[in-house]
């Protein structure tokens, strides 16, 4: 109950109104009026529809939106449901809302979350994206049903995604951590995932929320601490994937979310990963991802001038992380021509395992670190896009495969880093 | 005639060896505190360098770009310096106290200055090292940020920022030191002034579009980024 203390006395209060549970649903919100409606009467059609004999809870964490989200979240009216889809409550379904904070911290929003789910004692959660507009009802249904029926205590999902979507995660943090870890989990970090109460609390009680961060990236830091608990894990198909508004000043922030989590999760689990050789995949519901080919438009000039530039003008800063070797290999591609221009599998996971071990070692500030590998990864999303222009479904997974491999080949090079730098 | 002159030397001479006979037990105790200090500062040396191993100071110094310095000016490492210095102050000083006890009256003035300025030289140097190392990280900073945002002549700006940063600090050290104060404030202002002023015209006369860009990129609510088809990494 200690958890439980940072929360205010009025969430408090509903909580206590509210009672136990059987199901939870998390929904981090901030200036989300234009979606979250819908999405609350997406879930409320799939905890009826799913499960109309459990008690449930809708638990909205605010991060201090102005446009009336929170109001939106908790006058969605269960009566809506009804009519449309011939669904009838045979439990009252709450739905209470917080402000955690004046600005939004997707860390404190998950704390706030699971110490609610801790009060209310329950069994399973889900926490939802406020932003999926393609939400279907069988998502909670999907998420939930593994955790409540099955005794599973985490549920990733798997969507279906564009080829050249998500490269972040098919390039990095899908390899490493299976590398790493030794479980084949797909979507490492998603905005949405199913939960038990008791990984819950264990993770709540956990070190990682006053690291200074707000919690960025938490959610990685959750699959991973589910992975290195030994906590049952599945994969769930849900469908397709919302696209996402393509920036490209979104790159740094995503890479300080989830590489910077992974990386800052990898010493306290050092005693877990090290001793993992090769990899498992992790039991999955429902179709396997699938990849959606249609073309897509994409500046890959782009991509390469400023791999290109960052590799000539941050020598400095690579100095400090790579090995000279690796370096010079880099700055040798970087002078290629476009049609040349090739970064092998090889050299991009020895890059990304010295970037970790120099992340250990913090040989400069570590956000430094991380915005330094940005124009790394530019270039290397380079050659894929090249490399996977023509390719099928199946050649981009056996691409995306060959690339696992050899991030679990090279792993005792990061170990022998790791342990030389101890 | 030649008693008196054998008196006179006989009283020089005694006034002589009484003279060395008091100085004599000033200069033993001066050699004793030398010898001291020595194994004093000798001792203060070898725990420092220690800590500084210990606490890795090299990197500390690395990261705060003053073995780069250092190195240029083909001095040791920053570990290595320190302790030199730390040695070299405080054998002086045990030095400049044995020669306090000599009692040669005008030094007794300089060395009371010398103990007075060794604080401000300590504070100057920490001044220093802090600055050395803001001016390293946000030079970094600066690069990393600008060559992330594609913007032209990333180093440029780095290393701008970086002589902003360190000519900032130095005015400051300078002060600290009571060294000529006036110059480097006149310097200082014409410098840090004539520095914005170009700036300024410079981005006015050559960067206005660039400034549109960014405000409306900035202020302009709804107003996409063209040519911005960069494949979402999550």
């Amino acid at each position: 109950m200690a958890e439980g203390s940072f929360l205010t006395d009025d969430f408090l209060r509903q909580l206590i109104n509210v009672g136990e549970v059987d199901i939870l649903v998390g929904l981090p919100t901030h200036n989300n009026a234009e979606t979250i409606g819908s999405i609350v009467h997406t879930i409320q059609s799939g905890i009826l529809r799913w499960f109309p004999r459990e008690r449930a809870v809708i638990i909205n964490a605010d991060g201090g939106s102005r446009d009336g989200t929170p109001e939106l979240v908790t006058g969605v009216s269960i009566d809506d449901v009804h009519p449309a889809s011939n669904l009838y409550a045979l439990r009252t379904l709450h739905s209470i809302s917080t402000k955690y904070a004046s600005s939004p911290a997707s860390g404190v929003a998950l704390r706030t979350i699971l110490a609610a789910a801790e009060l209310v004692r329950a069994k399973a959660c889900v926490v939802m994206s406020p932003e999926s507009a393609n939400i279907e009802p069988e998502w909670i249904s999907k998420l939930l049903r593994p955790i409540y029926d099955d005794g599973f205590d985490l549920v990733t999902p798997t969507y279906r995604r564009h080829k050249f979507e998500g490269l972040l995660i098919t390039n990095l943090l899908y390899p490493m951590t299976r590398a790493l870890y030794g479980l084949r989990i797909r979507e490492v970090f998603s905005p949405e995932f199913g939960f038990s109460g008791r990984l819950g609390s264990q993770f709540l009680g956990q070190n990682v929320w006053n690291d200074g961060t707000g919690g960025a990236g938490v959610e990685l830091r959750f699959t991973l601490a589910a992975i290195a608990g030994k906590y049952r894990i599945c994969q769930s198909f849900l469908g397709e994937k919302d696209p996402i508004e393509r920036r490209a000043a979104d790159l740094v922030p995503a890479l300080r979310q989830t590489v910077g989590a992974l990386f800052s999760a990898l010493e306290p689990d050092f005693p877990v990963w090290s001793a993992v050789a090769g990899s498992q995949p992790a039991p999955a519901t429902g179709a396997n991802q699938e990849v959606l080919l249609e073309p897509l438009r994409v500046n890959r000039k782009r991509l390469r001038e400023m791999f290109s530039t960052g590799v000539a003008e941050l020598e400095s800063v690579f100095q400090s992380i790579l090995s000279p070797s690796t370096l010079a290999e880099l700055q040798r591609i970087a002078r290629l021509g476009e049609e040349e221009f090739h970064y092998p599998a090889e050299l991009w996971v020895r890059t990304v395992y010295e970037f970790a071990a120099s992340y250990q070692k913090s040989v400069i500030s570590r956000d430094h670190i991380i915005q330094a590998l940005a124009p790394l990864f530019r270039g290397r999303v380079f050659t894929f896009l090249i490399e996977n222009r023509n390719a099928s479904a199946d050649d981009v997974e056996n691409n995306i495969e060959d690339l696992c491999l050899e991030f679990e080949r090279l792993k005792p090079y990061l170990l022998q880093m790791w342990k030389s730098r101890e | 005639m030649r008693e008196m002159i054998i008196s006179e030397l006989s009283q020089a001479l005694h006034e002589i060896v009484r003279g060395f006979a008091h100085f004599l037990p000033r200069l033993i105790v001066m050699l004793i505190l030398a010898f001291v200090g020595w194994v004093i500062a000798y001792f203060v040396k070898a725990v420092l360098h220690s800590i500084l191993r210990l606490i890795k100071f090299d990197k500390l110094s690395e990261n705060a770009g003053a073995s780069q310095l250092l190195t240029t000016a083909a001095l040791p490492s920053a570990t290595e310096m320190l302790s030199r210095f730390v040695f070299w102050v405080t054998w002086l000083g045990f030095i400049l106290l044995g020669v306090r006890v000599l009692g040669i009256l005008g030094l007794q003035e300089q060395i009371a200055r010398f103990f007075l300025f060794l604080p401000r030289l300590f504070v100057a140097m920490f001044i220093m090292f802090l600055g050395l190392l803001a001016a390293s990280f946000f030079s970094r900073a600066v690069l990393l940020a600008a060559v992330n945002a594609n913007v032209p002549s990333p180093r440029l700006l780095s290393l701008a920022l970086r002589s902003i940063i360190i000519v900032f600090v130095l005015s400051i050290v300078f002060e600290e030191l009571g060294l000529a104060e006036q110059t480097m404030l006149v310097a200082f202002g014409i410098a840090f002034g004539a520095l914005m002023l170009g700036l300024a015209i410079a981005f006015g006369m050559g960067g206005r579009h660039l400034a549109q860009r960014f405000l409306e990129k900035r202020f302009v609510r709804g107003k996409k980024e063209e040519n911005e088809d960069e494949l979402s990494p999550l």
